[in-house]
């Protein structure tokens, strides 16, 4: 495998419960295509995050396994580079945005590449504020240095989790054109938790959709929409439809507490 | 807001500007300012105040307890007990100076200094160390946590044992004063590193030393430099005891001379000394802390 192709992600029969007996992922099993972008959706609190972790190989699995390329998470990731943006940003305060994205670079022992990491500052609408403290910008603001910081390695295999919860709508709605863009010329393969259905759909090329926790697969949405989206996708009838099937199968997930997610 | 990246200076400049919208600011800071000084003369001239009234009634005997007026009436006159190099120790010398009282001065910050900053280099090594190599860690910390309790007065015989008389023992006094205190702080503050700053760097595939070296030290400098500072008064009383019986000059051993000879007026000179080099060596300290942090806001800086 070449560094930064994209493996593929299998999950057999993959659970996992914290100590005091809160189970939170029973018997996954899920196969994610390498090269595609995969969006997870499902109440607050069910487990995508954990999943996430899981995947990364920052949690072990209780039972069952995740295996990345045919092999266990922590042996295959460096080779084929993975980057995660948590849900808390997590940028390091001592750095400035540029600081924090370069060191990205460094610590995957890679070249600098000064070009790449400013037009990415500048994709994520961050331009002006390379110098600047972490402290010193928004939450959205700080998500979407996380977002370049995750980005600038080139990683095989990309997670985000959460990644614009706190970015405003109209930012939102420019980074979820620009961000896939480019992770696609790459053939990524990505995989985005997200609260909203139509970020899910509009990004992805599948959409998997988790019950209330302990978390199930409750629905395994293709979206074949073509490609590129450009905004007015939303207004196409089979977006609309596929909209539909994947907040459908929430409800169903979720029983009768659907309209926590409506307030989401 | 303590910046001093070239970022926010850029955000400040974008904002938009206000006709003379930097001098309200500028004059509220110094207002400020001589408000604090204002309230730091009150609370000195309550102490002035108090002792003065006591003599002038007569309940403060002016031999024993010589109130300021007193005690810093004849300055060449107490300037004549200050001797940078120890030389004659404790009898008055000819005609002492303002340079000997500095150099007194200069003795006592110098041995602080070295000390402290001997204290904070190795702790920080230690107790990385004890972190990074799991055997030292088995072999040291024991050994850290039964000395830590032990008082630094305790360790003056081996002090003098190990050094005899000079400098290094009082060096040595300052830093075993902080060693073993700021090791231990080390560790915690090791494991107080956000796991999230941890993880995503291993995500991308860093190495242990470089976790250490771009996450780890980076992040446990402000709680240790915290530390540092609230231990800067031991660091002080140590070095004082160490003078008055182990080298043979400096601060504390003017005091115990003073002491010895009954001299009360050159005990409170000394004393005002102490407390004014103490204070300053403290802000001194709160520029550099600052200066190294410039990432931590005031807030967090702890102290001031
Ligand atoms: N380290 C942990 N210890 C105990 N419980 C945890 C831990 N991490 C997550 N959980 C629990 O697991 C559940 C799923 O959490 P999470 O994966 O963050 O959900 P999501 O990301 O879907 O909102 C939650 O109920 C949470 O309280
Ligand atoms: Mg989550």
């Amino acid at each position: 495998m070449s560094p930064g192709a994209p493996p593929e992600v299998e999950c057999t029969r993959l659970s996992k419960g914290f100590d005091g007996g809160v189970e939170v992922l029973r018997e996954i099993d899920l196969r994610i295509e390498a090269g595609r972008t995969t969006a997870f959706v499902g109440p607050s609190g069910c487990g995508k995050s954990t999943l996430l972790r899981l995947i990364a190989g920052l949690e072990r699995p209780s039972s069952g396994a995740v295996e990345i390329g045919g092999r266990p998470p922590a042996e295959t990731l460096r080779r084929a580079g993975l980057a995660v943006a948590f849900q808390d940003p997590s940028l390091l305060p001592w750095r400035t945005v540029r600081g924090n994205v370069e060191l990205a670079l460094k610590l995957a022992r890679r070249r600098p590449r000064p070009r790449a990491v400013e037009d990415l500052i500048a994709l994520v609408g961050l331009s002006g504020f390379g110098d600047a403290r972490p402290a010193a910008l928004s939450g959205g603001m700080r998500q979407r240095a996380a977002i370049a910081r995750a980005m600038v390695t080139e990683p095989g295999l990309l997670l985000l989790d959460e990644p614009f919860g706190a970015v405003d709508e109209l930012t939102r709605r420019q980074l979820a054109q620009d961000l896939p863009r480019l992770w696609e010329a790459r053939e990524t393969t990505a995989i985005l938790v997200t609260h909203s259905i139509h970020e899910a759909v509009m990004l992805s090329d599948r959409v998997v959709v988790f019950s209330s926790r302990p978390a199930r697969i409750v629905a395994d949405v293709r979206i074949d929409l073509p490609r590129p989206r450009p905004a007015g996708t939303t207004a196409d009838p089979h977006f609309l439809a596929l909209s539909d099937r994947v907040s459908a199968a929430l409800a169903k997930g979720m029983g009768d507490r659907a309209d926590g997610l409506a307030a989401q | 807001m303590a910046i001093s990246d070239t970022g926010s200076r850029r955000m400040r400049r974008a904002a938009p500007r206000i006709p003379f919208g930097g001098w309200p600011e500028a004059g509220r800071a110094t207002g400020r300012a001589a408000i604090s000084a204002g309230w730091w003369c009150a609370s000195l001239g309550l102490l002035v105040g108090f002792w003065e009234l006591a003599w002038a009634v007569g309940w403060a005997n002016p031999i024993l307890l010589p109130p300021p007026h007193i005690f810093l009436a004849d300055l060449t006159d107490q300037f004549r007990y200050f001797d940078p190099t120890g030389g004659r120790a404790g009898a008055m010398g000819e005609g002492g100076s303002v340079w000997s009282v500095l150099g007194v001065v200069g003795w006592t910050t110098m041995r602080v200094t070295v000390g402290l900053v001997l204290g904070f280099v190795l702790s920080l090594f230690v107790g990385v160390a004890i972190r990074y190599f799991d055997v030292v860690g088995k072999l040291t910390l024991p050994l850290v946590t039964i000395l830590a309790p032990i008082s630094p007065v305790a360790w003056i015989p081996v002090a003098v044992f190990l050094f005899g008389i000079g400098n290094a023992p009082a060096i040595f006094l300052v830093f075993v004063a902080i060693f073993f205190v700021m090791t231990l702080s080390t560790l915690t503050q090791i494991d107080q590193v956000p796991k999230e700053y941890i993880q995503l760097a291993r995500t991308v595939g860093a190495s242990k030393r470089q976790i250490y070296r771009h996450v780890i030290l980076p992040a446990i400098l402000p709680g240790l430099f915290v530390t540092l500072r609230m231990n800067l008064f031991a660091a002080w009383m140590v070095v004082l005891i160490a003078e008055a019986v182990g080298v043979g000059s400096g601060l504390g051993q003017v005091t115990m001379m003073a002491r010895n000879t009954f001299n009360a007026s050159l005990v409170f000179f000394t004393m005002t000394l102490i407390g004014l080099t103490g204070f300053l060596f403290d802000k001194a300290f709160g520029l550099i802390q600052r200066k190294v942090l410039w990432w931590v806001g005031p807030s967090n800086v702890g102290g001031l």
